[in-house]
Formats: C-alpha cells, structure tokens, sequence
C-alpha cells in the first residue's frame, strides 16, 4: 500500500501521479479500455446495420429516402448541439487546470444543459415517429434506428450523471485534492467526447444516406 | 498534452485557440456533410463522402479534444488492438457471404 499513501490515501494507487509501466494516471487508462470496449459495442452494432443495409433490396425497406423519413433539421441542430457540449467540457477541464472552480461550475452547467437539450430533441423526434406508428418493430430501418440511437442516448443520460456529480457533490474534492478532481473531470471529458464521436458517425450514416 | 500534471496554466491558454478552432471547423464539417446530402448524388459517393467527412470529424475530436495527437505509447497500444478488431467486426458480415456462397454453389 505504498503507492496508496503516495497519492493521498486514494484506495486506488495511481490515481494522481503517473502509473511507472503505463506513463498515466490508472484512472486515464480505466476510461481508455472502457472507451475500447464501447468502441467494439457500438462497432457489433454499426457492422450490423451494414449487413442488414446490404442485404435489403431497398434501404429504406418502406421505399424513398432515409433524409424523408427522418428529420434532417432536427438531427443537425442535435449534431451542433454535441459539439457545442464538447467544447464546453474542454473549457470546464481547462478551467479546473487554470484553478477556476466557478469558472469550471459555469462551463459543466453549460455542458450538462446542452445534453439536455439534446434529449429533449430526441423526445420529440421519437414521439413524431411514434405518433406515425413507426416503432422498432415497423421494418429493419426503424429498428436499427432506434437501437443506435437509443443506446447513444442511454450514454447521454450516463454522462449526465456523472457530469451531474462532478458538478455538485463531487466538486467538494476540489478543496483536499484539486488535482485528482481535474483529473476526474478530464475522464469524463475524454468519455463525453467519445460519445460526440459516436453520433458524429450515426447521424450521417442513419439521417443523410 | 496528454501528462495531465505537465500542464501549466500558460499552456493551457495556449491552447484555448486550437480548442476554438476546431469547434468551428466541426460545426463547417456538419454543415458540408448536410448541405452535400441534398445534392442527391449516387449512393456510392454520397456515402464515400459522408464518411470522409465524418472521419476527418472524429479526427478532430479525438485528437484535439481527447487529446490523443500527443499521449502515452500504452494509450495508442490499446486503440491499435481496438482498431484491429474494430475492422474484423466490420468484416465478419462479409465472411458470412463467402460462407452462403458457398452452401448455394455446392462447391
């Protein structure tokens, strides 16, 4: 337990100083083998749509084309709206690094409301399809629509609350260890942008083609 | 970038302009991506395009906001293998093909 008492009694070792085999904080290389492992889930399901795409006559099944069936504006103003969520995050971590807690408290409030929003888009784009009768089950289009979709939102709604955390409660470890919080927060930065990344893929590959 | 303790706050304010830049640059990308989908080109290029695009998008984001343009050796380890199998997953789809083709030939 030497290593423990090195980091300021963290029950895991390394979670400020580098690691010596790795060269990074354990919990930096945690968040990186989760983010591989959501990489191949999202990946599973990404070779899925492939195949069912290339093996249906017509994409969509219904007939037309996927930016008819879906809402094209909606889906971009989501996109602008991520991406504007990721860059809040990277001013939330860099105002932990420059030692701006209000400062950080202004740009995760700002983060988490953008995930919000986002969601609450999603809302209304699921309830018009529904409304029209369009549920998983109506053909291989809307189900592979709703389960990337609706597991990318499920990664929003975990972000959420982690985000949520950092922000409230777990914002008090700023005060005993400002550096192990900042690199909480850069951790949950680095899987906020991971799941940017994803919809950065989803929404022209589901909307636009 | 990616030694979080190495930071200094004047690094950090050095950076602040690339952070912008690619923000920017990304909503630009999703704008293109959008606006070339109502040209309503032929399959095969609208999604080579897309996909371009999309690529160049998630190279900003990871590189720039994950920071991955300078990390550790461990980390470019992990997404090598991740890559690796990332790609036989996206393969696996065809394997099944050759696999039919070969049961409705006979051979």
């Amino acid at each position: 337990m030497a290593e423990a008492t090195a980091t300021h009694e963290s029950p895991i070792p390394y979670m400020v100083k580098p690691h010596p085999v790795t060269g990074i904080p354990n919990g930096k290389f945690g968040i990186w083998l989760f983010l591989a492992s959501e990489v191949m889930l999202f990946g599973a399901l990404f070779s899925s749509y492939v195949l069912i795409r290339t093996g249906a006559p017509h994409w969509p099944p219904e007939g037309g084309l996927s930016s008819e069936i879906l809402n094209v504006p909606l889906g971009t103003f989501n996109t602008a709206v991520l991406i504007t969520s990721s860059i809040t995050m990277v001013l939330a971590w860099a105002s932990c690094k420059m030692g701006n807690l209000p400062r950080f408290k202004m740009w995760m409030a700002a983060t988490i409301l953008l995930a919000l929003a986002f969601l609450v888009v999603k809302y209304f784009e699921y309830s018009e399809k529904f409304h029209h009768g369009h549920f998983p089950s109506y053909d291989n289009f809307f189900g592979i629509y709703f389960v990337l979709t609706g597991l990318h939102g499920l990664h929003i709604i975990g972000g959420i609350i982690v985000n949520t955390y950092l922000l409230t409660w777990g914002s008090r470890m700023w005060k005993t260890d400002a550096e192990h919080f900042t690199n909480r927060v850069e951790n949950a930065g680095l899987y906020w942008h991971f799941v940017d990344l994803v919809w950065i893929f989803l929404f022209p590959s589901l909307y636009l083609l | 970038m990616s030694d979080a303790a190495s930071h200094s706050h004047d690094d950090i304010k050095s950076h602040m302009g690339k952070y912008y830049a690619v923000f920017v640059a990304l909503l630009c990308l999703t704008a293109i991506t959008v606006g070339v989908s109502y040209l309503r080109l032929n399959r095969p290029l609208a999604i080579t395009i897309a996909l371009i695009i999309a690529s160049v998008k998630a190279g900003l984001v990871a590189s720039v906001f994950m920071h991955l343009i300078d990390e550790k050796k461990v980390i470019y380890a992990v997404l090598l293998l991740t890559a690796l199998f990332f790609a036989l997953v996206l393969l696996l789809p065809q394997f099944t093909v050759y696999e039919h083709a070969h049961i409705i030939t006979g051979s």
